[in-house]
């Protein structure tokens, strides 16, 4: 009977907030007030849904009915018409880019049809603030089963069955990660959740914090359960304030619960977790700088070996997991790991979650199959690129990653594939780009970003980084000089050879696959001192118009050198 | 130097502070890692973190005054100079960045009148910018305080600050 009660979700989540989601809902709790239905209607606010640029989106249930930018003038007429007649609004659904229909429900939309969620199962789903709505999908179901049916060792080979691999970048099989930690000597040992997200363009692991942060919670305790840790910490960076709210307000709910602290659930396993907040640095992603960190210190990376698994936090053994490699485990663990490997490809298992952002039509996050490919992804669920515009390249992989060009606009997104492009999976940003993007100014944007949080330690990273950019710069500036393109490919093969950590050992890939695939825009600044996409300020040329000047009199005010005449 | 001497007449203020000051940092005694999260609520205390502070912080918790300064310095959330009544970050982030942040950075710089970094005269605003806030869908954003603004155009930016006092 219960579920047949009317229930009306609203989004709750960063980009969702930003566009008004509060005073959407505290229009409809009085509008059903008015109207006598509080009992009768349940309104609840969740975690994001994914479709970021459609905010404020509620959702209308039974039925998954969905509608876009709702405002507060507009929660009347779907109490009225939807809740009370039972006739959804229409003006108010989304509608197709290609045939202009509205799409009624969650079913029916382009953006949701090709993704399957894991990772995203509670999103937007349950209040990330209510205990028992966890509970009742399933939640903390997987740390019951394996408390009571698994060993340790049970737990690590389901994960290694399941051929889950880290999904913070770098695709390490997360049950050898597990297993390496087991067995590891040393006391205490430390589980740690990465959840310094800092690439930009990525915010799947924000997401799962605000919307679901009991799955990482759970997962992060079979862990200790796993290879033996006492204590576990996750780290956020302090960008997220929502984030780290809800973090806090759910370990203290799984404390109060008995699913922290001593002898969990009866079994005699101890485990008890904080919250650390960063303090805005992009290298504290990096695991050893992350450690430095949380022990109070500069975040500073180290050279591996040794590997946090033997020598981690305080020098003692820590597995370290991002957000949504956790967010996975309670699920494989739950429902054995083959139901996880029928998703996705052979050398790579399961979902991934993309930040879809840049220049396409629907914005947010998705979760597809691994494998899925790009096109796929930028058609189908993004809907394509605005303004009839054309696909010039995808970025994935942030400042570590690379661009993925048109001509392979068909391939497989999985580890191997994209490493192979010269791109990588990264944690999943995945910023499209249109002909209006200069791909030199893109690679000097990503190389700024490193070289202003490279951390100093490593000479390859502190001053490699500095000496191409200072090479970029010149050439967007119109000072490019012959030899450049080669100068920048040379440093860049070195820094990736000598420097210390991830952060500079990947700070070139997105020069040097910027160069390998649109070098012709890189001679274009150099040689004929001209910008194709008409960019980069340095070589753009003005000219008046005559026939068309209203001698309105702006450009001579805003000309800086007094050029107009 | 040293003393925590009042230099604006707001001294029982300070003193309170001071004295809160030491209730966080007894707080967190014996705790391991405990310098950053101390760091942060004592910024939040103060706005920002003076040499003084500082100072204390490190003889609180016995720590040399160089790891202290290192920590802070390091980390771009910590700031040893004052900021102004409003802090406004704007996102640098790729998806904000491909949307058009420059123009708005540009324009804030102009209509505030500092460049990226500074506080206005008033000491009404600080204008900083950030890596990605995480709401890439909205981009281009930007954040005061705690909002966060999304699909942000430069024409947009005077209505915005209208709103802080």
């Amino acid at each position: 009977m219960e579920k047949e009660r009317p229930q009306v979700l609203i989004c709750g989540g960063t980009g969702c907030v930003s566009s008004g989601c509060k005073a959407v809902g505290d229009a409809l709790r009085t509008e059903l007030l008015r109207k006598e239905l509080s009992e009768k209607v349940e309104v609840k606010e969740t975690g994001c849904i994914g479709s970021c640029d459609l905010g404020p989106v509620v959702v209308v249930n039974p039925g998954e009915f969905f509608y876009e930018k709702v405002r507060p003038e507009d929660v009347s007429e779907i109490v009225e018409q939807h809740i009370i007649k039972g006739k959804p609004v229409q003006r108010l659904h989304p509608h197709s880019l290609k045939t202009g229909e509205p799409f009624k429900t969650i079913d029916e939309m382009d953006f949701f049809k090709k993704q399957v969620k894991i990772v995203l199962r509670n999103c937007g789903v349950i209040d990330p603030t209510n205990l028992d709505e966890y509970r009742d999908r399933g939640g903390y179901e997987a740390l019951k089963k394996a408390l009571k049916e698994m060993s340790p060792e049970d737990v690590i080979d389901t994960l290694k069955r399941s051929g889950l691999r880290g999904r913070g970048g770098a695709g390490f099989p997360t049950g050898l990660k597990w297993e390496f930690t087991a067995k590891a000597e040393g006391h205490p040992k430390y589980v740690i959740c990465n959840a310094d997200e800092g690439d930009p363009g990525a915010f799947m692991d924000r997401s799962v914090l605000e919307g679901d942060p009991h799955s990482v919670i759970e997962a992060m305790i079979l862990a200790a359960y796993a290879v033996g840790a006492t204590q576990g910490y996750i780290y956020v960076r302090v960008e997220y304030p929502l984030a780290i709210e809800r973090m806090e307000f759910a370990i203290s709910q799984a404390r109060e619960a008995g699913y922290i602290g001593e002898n969990i659930l009866g079994s005699g396993l101890d485990f008890d977790m904080d919250v650390r907040v960063g303090a805005g640095a992009f290298v504290c992603g990096e695991e050893t700088a992350l450690l430095a960190s949380i022990e109070g210190k500069r975040g500073m990376p180290r050279p591996k070996p040794p590997f946090p698994a033997q020598k981690g936090l305080w020098d003692c053994p820590t597995l370290i997991n991002n957000v949504e490699t956790y967010a996975n485990i309670p699920f494989i663990i739950l429902n054995g790991p083959e139901e996880f490997t029928s998703v996705g490809i052979e050398s790579s298992k399961g979902t991934k979650v993309f930040a879809l952002a840049g220049k396409i039509n629907n914005t947010g996050l998705v979760e597809v199959p691994m494998g899925t490919t790009l096109r796929e992804i930028v058609e189908e669920i993004g809907g394509g690129i605005p303004g009839g515009k054309r696909f010039k390249a995808a970025q994935t992989g942030g400042p570590s990653g690379g661009c993925i060009p048109a001509e392979h606009f068909d391939v497989q997104m999985d580890y191997e594939s994209l490493t192979k492009l010269g791109a990588m999976m990264g944690s999943g940003g995945l910023i499209i780009m249109d002909e209006d993007t200069c791909m030199v100014d893109i690679a000097k944007f990503f190389l700024k970003f490193t070289q202003d949080e490279s951390c100093g330690k490593c000479v390859p990273c502190r001053e490699g980084t500095k000496m191409m950019l200072q090479i970029l710069e010149r050439i967007t500036e119109g000072k490019g000089k012959e030899g450049d393109i080669e100068l920048l490919e040379s440093l860049g093969n070195t820094i990736k050879r000598t420097a210390l950590c991830g952060l500079g050992q990947t700070a070139p890939n997105p020069v040097l696959s910027t160069i390998k695939y649109f070098r012709d825009e890189y001679e274009a600044h150099i040689k004929r001192k001209r910008c194709p996409a008409g960019v980069c300020p340095g070589l753009v040329r003005y000219e008046v118009v005559t026939d068309q000047c209203r001698r309105c009199g702006l450009c001579i005010k805003v000309c800086p050198v007094g050029a107009v005449e | 130097m040293g003393t925590g001497v009042c230099r604006c007449g707001k001294g029982v203020e300070q003193r309170d502070k001071f004295e809160k000051l030491d209730e966080i940092i007894e707080s967190y005694k014996g705790k391991e890692g405990a310098l950053i999260p101390v760091l942060h609520e004592v910024q939040q205390l103060f706005g920002y973190l003076p040499e003084e502070v500082q100072e204390r912080v490190a003889a609180g918790l016995g720590l040399p005054l160089s790891e202290v300064y290192g920590v802070t310095t390091f980390y771009s959330l910590f700031t040893s100079e004052p900021r102004g009544k409003h802090r406004i970050s704007i996102c640098l982030g790729t998806a904000c960045y491909v949307k058009g942040a420059a123009a708005i950075v540009e324009k804030l710089e102009e209509e505030l009148g500092v460049k990226v970094g500074g506080t206005t005269k008033d000491e009404k605003f600080t204008l900083e910018v950030t890596r990605c806030l995480g709401a890439c869908g909205l981009a281009p954003v930007m954040m005061i305080g705690d909002h966060v603004y999304g699909k942000v155009t430069p024409d947009k930016i005077k209505e915005i600050l209208e709103k802080y006092d």
